[in-house]
C-alpha cells in the first residue's frame, strides 16, 4: 500500500494550512484513491488540526467522500477502492498494513448522510459500540456512557425516559444526533461527517450545527457539507475539491472572502457545481 | 397539446378531449388487471378447497373404526399355558390369545358341528392381529387372567367398510309379518309372507337393485324373521325358499315382523360373506357394535392389514429424517450465505460457485437419490433404509434452497447497517453476526422451514436408498431401520385392498398437519425476530 510512494518530504504550498497555530491531528501525504481503473483522488496532501473543524467543499462527485474515507479506512470495505500514500496520525501511518482498521475506526468516528441507528434500543445504540471495544465494565459505567454521549450530542433531554425505544422510532434529526452520540459513545479523537444534515430540516441542522461547535472544543472534526453557509458557520478551515484534486485549502475566512484560485471563487460564488 | 379553446370547455381547460379517452383507457386496463387478479386467486382458492374436500372426504372414514365390543374370559390356559405369569410371554403369546378369541366366537355363534369354512368366515371378520392390543393390556395387568373383561375387538376391513356403506349397494326395507314357516334350518325353510303387497314390495326392491349393465347378477335378498336371519334362495308368489344364516336356529314364527336387506352383489361378488354381514346385523341390534376414534393410525405402525397400519413409526421415522437434515442443511447453508454474502471475494471462483448453487437448486430429486446410494451407501458403507442417510441425502437437496434463501435474506439488509456497524469499529465478523445475521434471521428461517417441508414432502429419492421397506416397528434412532410419511403414503396408495383407501387418505392428512405446524412455526419465530429497520 505505502511501498510505491516516497516518504512524506513533499507537501504542496497550496495544501498548508495558513496559519499552523494548532497541532495538526492528521497528515495527509500524496494520496490517490482508484475505484478500479478509475481515480476519484489524484495525489492530495493536507494537514488536519486537531480541536478545530475542517469543511470539505466542492462540487458532486469531486471526492469528498472518498477522501473522507481514507481516515478511518472505511474505503477498505469498498471492493474495488485502492488508496496509496500515508496518513499519519498521532505520528503513525494508519494505511501501514500492521494499523488494524477496527482499532483505527474505534478512534476515529464517522457519522453518515442518512442517519443510519441500528434496528435497536436507543440505549442499545450507544453502548453497542463501548461494549465490543471494552470500554465499560458492568451496567452501572455503562449507563454512565450512554448518559455522556447522549448529553454531549444533546439529546439526552429528549430521550432520556423512552431509552429501551427503538432508535429509528426517533425523528430524522434525533436519529442523526444519535448517530452522533454513538460516534462519539467510543470516544474517539476524530469525529468524520458525510453530509450530516442533509437529510434535516433547518431546525435539526441548526441543532447539530450547534453541536459541532460545541464538540470542535474536545475533537478533531471534518465535514462534507454542500451547504457553503454552513461551512462558513461551523469550520475553521475549508477545503475545496475539484474532480479528484484540492484546489484550495486555508482558513475559512480567507477562502471565503478571498479565494486564491478563480475555480473556487465560482464555486463559492456559485457560479458552477 | 390542443388549445384551450378546442376540447371540452366545460371541463376546465385542462381535461382535454384525449386525457379524457387515456384516462378511460388506464382504467379500464386498471380494472381488468384487478379482475385477472381476482380470477387467479378465485382458481387457486377453487383448487385447494377441492384438494381438501376430496382428501378430508375419504379420509373421514379412516379416522373412525368399528369395533365389537366384547366380553372376553381371559382364560389361563390358552394366554398363559405355563402358568408363570411373565408378562413378557403374555405379550408375545398372540396366538393363544387369538385362539381364545376365536373359540368364544365359536362357542357364541356356532354350533359345535360347525365345519372349517364356516369357522373361517366367523374367524374373517377379525384380524388375527386384532387381538394384540388384548395381549398387552393382558401383560400389563396379569391380575386379570381368569375373569372376564371387556375389550373392544377391530373388525376385519372388510367389514368395517361394510359398515361404513360400502361393499355392495345396498336397501334396507320391511315387508310386513309371517304368515307361516316350514322346513329345517338344516335343509331349508320355507316362509309365506302374510301379505301380497309385501311380496311385490320385495320384487320392486330386487329389481330396483339388479344391475343392468350386468347379464345373470341378480340382487340378492337376506331376510331377517324374528331375530334369525335367512338368505332367499327363490320366490314364488308370497312363499319364499330360505337358507338358514344366522342367529336362533328357529323357523320363521306366525306374526313375527320381516326385514330384507337388500344387496346388489352375490357374496361371489364382494368381500364380505352373506352370513358375516348377517352376524354384522345381529351384533349391531344388540349393540355390540361401536364406532371409535381410530386411534391406531397414529400408534400403530406398518401392517400388511390396513385396519391395523398406522402411521406411528413413519412419523417418528419423518421426525429422526428431518432432524438430520435440519443438522445438516439449515448451519451449512446458513455458514455458506453468511461466507459467499459478506466475506468472499467477487472473483470467478465465487461467481462459478454461485451459478452451481443455482444450478444445483434445480437439479431432480431423484438424482439426489443416486447420489446418496452411491455416496453413502455404496461407498461409505452406511445401512440401507436408515433415516441418517435419508436425512443426508434430504440435507444436500435442500442445501442449495437454503443457501439461495439466506443470501437473499441477507442482501435484503440495508448496506448502511453494516457501514454503521464498521464505523463505530466492529470488526466484519462483529458486524455480519450482531447487525446483519439478527436482520436476516426471519427470512433466512423462512428459507430454511421452506427447505424443511419439500424435504419432510420428498419420496423419489428416499425410495432409491430403499426407505421404501416394511417397517413395522417405531425405529429408535436414526441408525434403526425405518420409513417416512410420503414414502408411506405411496405404498398405501399401491394397497390393493379397498380399505387402502381411506387409510391414503388419512396419512396425507397427517402429513399436511405436519407441514402446517411445521409453517406455523415458521410464523412464530418470524414474528418473535422480526425487527423493523
Ligand atoms: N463505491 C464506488 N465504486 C466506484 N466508484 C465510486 C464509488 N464511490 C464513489 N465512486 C466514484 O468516485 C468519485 C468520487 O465520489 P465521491 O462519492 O467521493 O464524491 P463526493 O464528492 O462525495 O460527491 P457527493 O457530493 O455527491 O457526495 C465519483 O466519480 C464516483 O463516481
Ligand atoms: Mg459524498
Amino acid at each position: 500500500m505505502d511501498g510505491n510512494m516516497e516518504h512524506f518530504t513533499q507537501t504542496k504550498s497550496s495544501a498548508r494550512a495558513d496559519a499552523a497555530s494548532a497541532p495538526i491531528k492528521v497528515d495527509c501525504q500524496n494520496i490517490d484513491v482508484y475505484y478500479g481503473d478509475k481515480q476519484a483522488i489524484e495525489d492530495i496532501s493536507l494537514q488536519i488540526e486537531d480541536r478545530s473543524v475542517t469543511a470539505f467543499i466542492g462540487p458532486s462527485g469531486c471526492g469528498k467522500s472518498t477522501f473522507l474515507r481514507c481516515m478511518n479506512r472505511m474505503n477498505d470495505t469498498i471492493e474495488s477502492a485502492k488508496v496509496t500514500g500515508k496518513i499519519f496520525m498521532d505520528g503513525a501511518n494508519i494505511n501501514d498494513p500492521s494499523i488494524d482498521p477496527v482499532l483505527l475506526r474505534s478512534r476515529v468516528g464517522m457519522v453518515f448522510q442518512k442517519p443510519n441507528p441500528f434496528p435497536k434500543s436507543i440505549y442499545d445504540n450507544i453502548a453497542y459500540g463501548p461494549r465490543i471495544h471494552g470500554l465499560a465494565s458492568g451496567k452501572a459505567e455503562m449507563d454512565e456512557v450512554v448518559e455522556n454521549s447522549l448529553r454531549k450530542a444533546g439529546l439526552w433531554e429528549e430521550v432520556k425516559d423512552r431509552l429501551p425505544a427503538p432508535g429509528t422510532s426517533l425523528s430524522g434529526g434525533q436519529q442523526q444526533r444519535l448517530c452522533i452520540a454513538r460516534a462519539i459513545a467510543v470516544s474517539p479523537e476524530v469525529i468524520l461527517m458525510d453530509e450530516p444534515c442533509s437529510a434535516l430540516d433547518p431546525i435539526a441542522t441548526a441543532k447539530i450545527e450547534e453541536l459541532i461547535d460545541e464538540l470542535r472544543e474536545r475533537y478533531c472534526i471534518v465535514i462534507v457539507t454542500h451547504s457553503m453557509q454552513q461551512a462558513a458557520r461551523v469550520s475553521q478551515k475549508t477545503a475545496f475539491f475539484h474532480l479528484g484534486k484540492l484546489i484550495e485549502y486555508g482558513d475559512t475566512e480567507r477562502i471565503f472572502t478571498n479565494p486564491e484560485h478563480g475555480r473556487t471563487q465560482d464555486y463559492i460564488t456559485g457560479r458552477f457545481g | 397539446m390542443s388549445s384551450p379553446t378546442e376540447g371540452t370547455a366545460n371541463t376546465g381547460s385542462f381535461v382535454t378531449e384525449e386525457a379524457l379517452q387515456r384516462l378511460k383507457k388506464r382504467h379500464g386496463a386498471e380494472a381488468r388487471f384487478k379482475l385477472y387478479g381476482q380470477l387467479a386467486i378465485g382458481i387457486a382458492i377453487v383448487a385447494l378447497v377441492a384438494l381438501l374436500v376430496s382428501i378430508f372426504g375419504q379420509a373421514s372414514s379412516a379416522f373412525s373404526r368399528y369395533v365389537l365390543s366384547y366380553d372376553l374370559n381371559i382364560e389361563a390356559s390358552y394366554v398363559d399355558p405355563d402358568g408363570t405369569r411373565d408378562p413378557e410371554a403374555i405379550a408375545r403369546n398372540v396366538s393363544g390369545f387369538n385362539l381364545m378369541l376365536q373359540d368364544q366366537l365359536a362357542d357364541e355363534f356356532l354350533s359345535d358341528d360347525a365345519n372349517r369354512n364356516l369357522r373361517r368366515e366367523l374367524y374373517g371378520m377379525f384380524t388375527r392381529l386384532a387381538v394384540l392390543p388384548i395381549a398387552r393390556a393382558t401383560a400389563d395387568a396379569p391380575e386379570t387372567i381368569g375373569s372376564e373383561q371387556i375389550f373392544n375387538v377391530a373388525l376385519a376391513d372388510d367389514i368395517d367398510l361394510f359398515l361404513k356403506g360400502g361393499v355392495s349397494a345396498r336397501k334396507s326395507i320391511e315387508i310386513g309379518t309371517v304368515a307361516a314357516g316350514d322346513g329345517s334350518t338344516e335343509d331349508g325353510v320355507t316362509l309365506t309372507l302374510a301379505s301380497q303387497d309385501a311380496a311385490e314390495k320385495l320384487g320392486a326392491a330386487l329389481t330396483e337393485l339388479t344391475r343392468t349393465d350386468v347379464d345373470d347378477a341378480p340382487a340378492v335378498a337376506l331376510i331377517k324373521a324374528g331375530n334369525t336371519w335367512y338368505r332367499m334362495e327363490a320366490s314364488e308368489g308370497r312363499n319364499l325358499s330360505l337358507t338358514y344364516l344366522a342367529g336362533p336356529r328357529a323357523l320363521p314364527s306366525e306374526g313375527a315382523a320381516i326385514e330384507a336387506l337388500i344387496l346388489a352383489q352375490s357374496q361371489e361378488n364382494r368381500t364380505v360373506t352373506d352370513r358375516q354381514i348377517a352376524w354384522t346385523k345381529i351384533l349391531q341390534t344388540q349393540g355390540r357394535i361401536k364406532s371409535v376414534l381410530n386411534t391406531s393410525l397414529f400408534t400403530n405402525s406398518d401392517s400388511t392389514y390396513p385396519e391395523l397400519a398406522g402411521t406411528a413409526a413413519a412419523i417418528v421415522g419423518s421426525l429422526l429424517t428431518m432432524l438430520v437434515t435440519a443438522l445438516l442443511a439449515i448451519p451449512v447453508g446458513i455458514f455458506a450465505a453468511v461466507y459467499l454474502e459478506e466475506f468472499a471475494p467477487k472473483n470467478r471462483l465465487t461467481s462459478l460457485i454461485e451459478v452451481n448453487i443455482n444450478n444445483l437448486a434445480a437439479v431432480p430429486s431423484i438424482v439426489f437419490g443416486l447420489l446418496g446410494a452411491a455416496v453413502f451407501i455404496n461407498f461409505m458403507g452406511l445401512p440401507r433404509s436408515v433415516p441418517l442417510v435419508g436425512g443426508l441425502v434430504l440435507g444436500l437437496l435442500v442445501l442449495p434452497t437454503v443457501i439461495i434463501a439466506s443470501r437473499a435474506a441477507l442482501t435484503a439488509v440495508p448496506p448502511s447497517i453494516r457501514t454503521a456497524a464498521l464505523g463505530v469499529g466492529a470488526s466484519k465478523t462483529q458486524s455480519v453476526f450482531h447487525h446483519v445475521l439478527p436482520l436476516a434471521a426471519p427470512g433466512i428461517m423462512t428459507g430454511a422451514i421452506i427447505g424443511m417441508a419439500r424435504a419432510l414432502g420428498e419420496t423419489a429419492p428416499l425410495l432409491l436408498i430403499g426407505m421404501v421397506a416394511f417397517v413395522a416397528e417405531v425405529p429408535d434412532g436414526p441408525m434403526d431401520e425405518s420409513t417416512v410419511l410420503p414414502v408411506l403414503i405411496y405404498k398405501w396408495s399401491t394397497g390393493a385392498e379397498r380399505a387402502w383407501e381411506p387409510q391414503t387418505a388419512a396419512a396425507i392428512i397427517v402429513l399436511l398437519v405436519f407441514l402446517i405446524l411445521m409453517n406455523l412455526i415458521a410464523i412464530i419465530l418470524r414474528r418473535r425476530f422480526e425487527r423493523r429497520w
